[in-house]
């Protein structure tokens, strides 16, 4: 994985240096309130329901063994021992203090991390396929694009004061693991007459008015990548809108605009851009692509697995994928336990995690966006003992892609723009689907909820999403079926009038019903649902 | 408002700068202001007679202004590049960097915390409007 | 009735205004009447606290409570974490206020 050089650690480092001395003047009082916000933001840090939080950034969502046991360090020195990791492969820390922030980003620097526009209107951290440089479907591995691009955004000086937040995500599949054209720039690097390159969607998001990116050009040769992105980013900082928040992502100018007009400002923009020696030589994409490069895995490893523990054989089964080298797999810890909360994890589970990764997994792990934790490279060998250890640790749920595997948002629980609880309606259903036969019975169903409509939850991309409203002072939770956030991209529909919290564990129960009791050989819920429409689940739930 | 302070040490452009429209209309001026979101791109067949283009930032969260002073850079602009209004010390470099080489903050700067600001990064990651070289070209001579 | 709440800066602990100071426990807090907006321009000046603003709130058995969930919820913790509750407040403790 990528490792810093002294620029990339001299730049960390004077960050956190800038950082204290804001912090210093906010608490002397040369800045208002006002003024210290987007510089705090601008360093992840929010005022969230109870306490300043930090979300902390995790490139691409891939880190070392020293990284996470740092994250580990940092829940129990400066929060209360956990942290929640996000959809956008980041981890939050939901109980920190402002004065000691300057010192965790300076423990953070240690290890080569840092929380660096991960908010604020700016370019945020850029995701990637957590199963990057292990699945055998990729064409190439698509990190060093992505860390070609965080370095280009980092401390971007004409990108910093968008109309809105801005998020990438870099895929290098057909199969889409990172919700990529639900992103404000969507890449996918594929592979043109022998040439590598990228394709580029814009203008797709979640949020209140969601939105799936338009391809807005086939084919970006890569050393071309950057100015491309900075065209694309130029004609929205300049035209973005900025009279209404809730219009202001480049969705809406995308949308407005009309897809056409907008690739032909955006190449217009390009061509200004030719010449002006934006993109960095070949020779850095090569350098940084050294960092990527294969572990040294072993030839000749046995494929076989011994199954006779059946509590194995059923996690293999649900929580294992395939990896593209012999004698591998991909292993998928779930941050999912019946009644637990989505994406948590304790100090003492981030430390094992760490120690596993550094085991069995060549002292690598990655962030899911469905917020689970994976290990790219155990040997199929040492499955078995990895499952025991995550088993006694209560990290061994095998339920990777069921009804039980929920993103939630924080919600009302911590958020302070929430407007329901998001965490107790994932338990709630977590525990009424809790038998893992019934589970898998089910079959790949991906259930989503937020807690407001700006869909951290990613509810408009649940096979079944939940969306929580208040309603004159009370929750409620509108039902969604249909969307998905894969390659096969489509965006949930509401059914009717939402539920109250047992109401809407009901309901999700009874389109269940109704997809076990009409599916055709093979479907998944969301394939029932796509053949049928949403009448039959409507008459189930309202009629 | 605080009297613009130009980086280089040279003096301030003192003509007063014509709103755009006025400009566009009797371009006869030298200094010209732009508001946000006004199209930089429109004063490019001036450039080259223009000492002084001043850009408001009506706010410091609107954006819009770095993207238009690097647009004059790209274009070839030499003369003096004003940001104007609501100028903070946060800003500076990025300011700087987009080619802006004189600020009239609507609230005087402490001259301390500017030369503290714009002293503080020993490296940039991209090419921008300044003449500073990207890690990438540092990295790779 | 109304009270006065806010961030406490340097730590960004949920705070309710007593009457003359913070106190981290809502049960402390004191109705506010006309002259709040001032009591929030002067400690924003005197930054105490980030922000502050006033919510409605009733007298209950468990003693004040805003009435909206979202307050409430600031006030006693995330549900779904009773551990992380803040624990009543010792009356002879008086390092509880700030």
């Amino acid at each position: 994985m990528y490792k810093y050089d002294n620029y990339d650690q001299e730049m960390v480092d004077t960050r956190v240096a800038e950082f204290r001395d804001q912090v210093e003047r906010r608490i002397a009082g040369k800045l208002t309130e006002d003024q210290f916000k987007p510089l705090r933001l601008m360093n992840g840090l929010y005022l969230q329901l109870h306490a300043y939080m930090l979300r902390v950034a995790i490139p691409y969502g891939t880190l070392s063994g020293d990284q996470m046991r740092m994250l580990a360090t940092i829940a129990r020195k400066y929060d209360r021992d956990y942290g929640h990791f996000t959809t956008r492969q980041n981890i939050q820390y939901n109980w920190i203090k402002l004065e000691e922030a300057p010192d965790l980003l300076a423990d953070l620097a240690t290890v080569e991390m840092h929380a660096i526009q991960t908010s604020g209107n700016c370019i945020r951290n850029i995701s990637s396929d957590q199963y990057a440089g292990a699945a055998a479907d990729e064409i190439v591995d698509p990190r060093p694009y992505a860390e070609l691009l965080r370095q280009w955004s980092s401390f971007h000086p004409e990108f910093s004061f968008l109309p809105r937040k801005f998020k990438i995500a870099v895929i290098a599949a057909d199969e889409d693991r990172a919700a990529m054209r639900l992103h404000d720039i969507g890449i996918q690097i594929v592979e043109q007459n022998g040439e590598i390159g990228a394709r580029f969607y814009a203008g797709g998001g979640m949020g209140r008015t969601p939105m799936i990116a338009p391809l807005i050009r086939d084919f970006v040769s890569v050393d071309e990548l950057v100015s491309y992105s900075e065209a694309i980013l130029r004609v929205y900082n300049r035209h973005g809108r900025r009279d209404n928040k809730y219009k202001a992502r480049i969705k809406i100018l995308v949308h407005e605009m009309g897809a056409e007009e907008f690739i032909r400002q955006v190449e217009e923009e390009f061509a200004h851009l030719k010449g002006e020696n934006i993109d960095a030589p070949a020779a850095e994409l090569e350098r940084i692509k050294g960092y990527f490069a294969d572990p040294a895995f072993e030839d000749g490893l046995a494929d076989e697995i011994d199954r006779s523990d059946p509590d194995f054989a059923v996690w293999l089964d649900q929580n294992v994928h395939a990896h593209k080298q012999p004698g591998y797999a991909i292993a998928v810890i779930s941050l999912k336990p019946v009644g637990g909360i989505p994406g948590d994890a304790s100090s003492a589970q981030m430390d094992l995690m760490a120690d596993l990764a550094e085991r069995y997994s060549f002292d690598e792990c990655r962030v899911t966006h469905s917020q689970n934790i994976v290990l790219p490279h155990v040997r199929k060998q040492d499955l078995y003992t990895l499952w025991q250890q995550l088993d006694e640790a209560g990290l061994a749920t095998p339920n990777l892609d069921l009804v039980s595997d929920i993103i939630a948002c924080p919600g009302l629980d911590y958020c302070s723009l929430a407007n329901a609880r998001s965490i107790p309606v994932a338990q709630k259903i977590a525990q009424r689907f809790s038998d893992i036969g019934r589970q898998k019975e089910l079959g790949e169903l991906k259930l989503k909820i937020s807690g407001c409509i700006n869909a951290c939850g990613h509810h408009h991309a649940g096979h079944i999403g939940i969306l929580g409203v208040d309603r004159r002072g009370t929750e409620n939770y509108q039902l969604l079926l249909g969307g998905s956030g894969e390659e096969d991209v489509s965006l949930a529909k509401i059914t009717g009038p939402g539920f109250d919290e047992d109401g809407i564990v009901d309901a999700v129960e009874k389109v269940t019903d109704v997809y076990l009791a009409q599916r055709d050989e093979g479907e998944r819920f969301l394939d029932t649902y796509r053949r049928l429409g949403i009448d039959p689940f409507k008459e189930a739930l309202y009629g | 408002m605080a009297d613009p302070v130009h980086l280089d040490g040279e003096a301030p452009v003192e003509e007063p700068a014509v709103t755009l429209d006025a400009f566009l209309d009797q371009p006869d001026a030298t200094a010209v202001r732009l508001e946000d979101g006004e199209d930089a791109r429109k004063l490019v067949p001036y450039i080259d007679r223009l000492s002084l283009i001043e850009i408001g930032f009506s706010a410091f969260g609107d954006g819009r202004g770095y993207s238009a002073a690097r647009i004059l850079r790209e274009e070839g602009f030499t003369g003096e590049l004003r940001a104007q209004g609501d100028v903070l010390v946060d800003q500076l470099t990025f300011m700087r960097r987009c080619g802006f080489d004189s600020f009239a903050p609507e609230k005087p700067l402490n001259e301390k915390d500017v030369e503290t600001a714009l002293a503080r990064w020993p490296h940039v990651y991209q090419p921008a409007a300044d003449d500073r070289k990207p890690i990438w070209s540092k990295r790779h001579g | 009735m109304k009270i006065l709440t806010g961030n406490d800066l340097k730590s960004g602990d949920v705070v309710w205004w007593t009457g003359y100071d913070w106190s981290r426990h809502v049960s402390d807090a004191a109705p506010v009447h006309d002259g709040a907006t001032d009591v929030i321009a002067r400690e924003i000046a005197r930054r105490t606290v980030s922000d502050a603003y006033i919510v409605d709130a009733e007298k209950t058995d468990a003693g004040v409570l805003p009435v909206h969930i979202k307050e409430k919820i600031r006030a006693t913790g995330p549900t779904v974490r009773v551990d992380l509750k803040l624990a009543p407040p010792d009356p002879a403790a008086g390092n509880w206020v700030i």
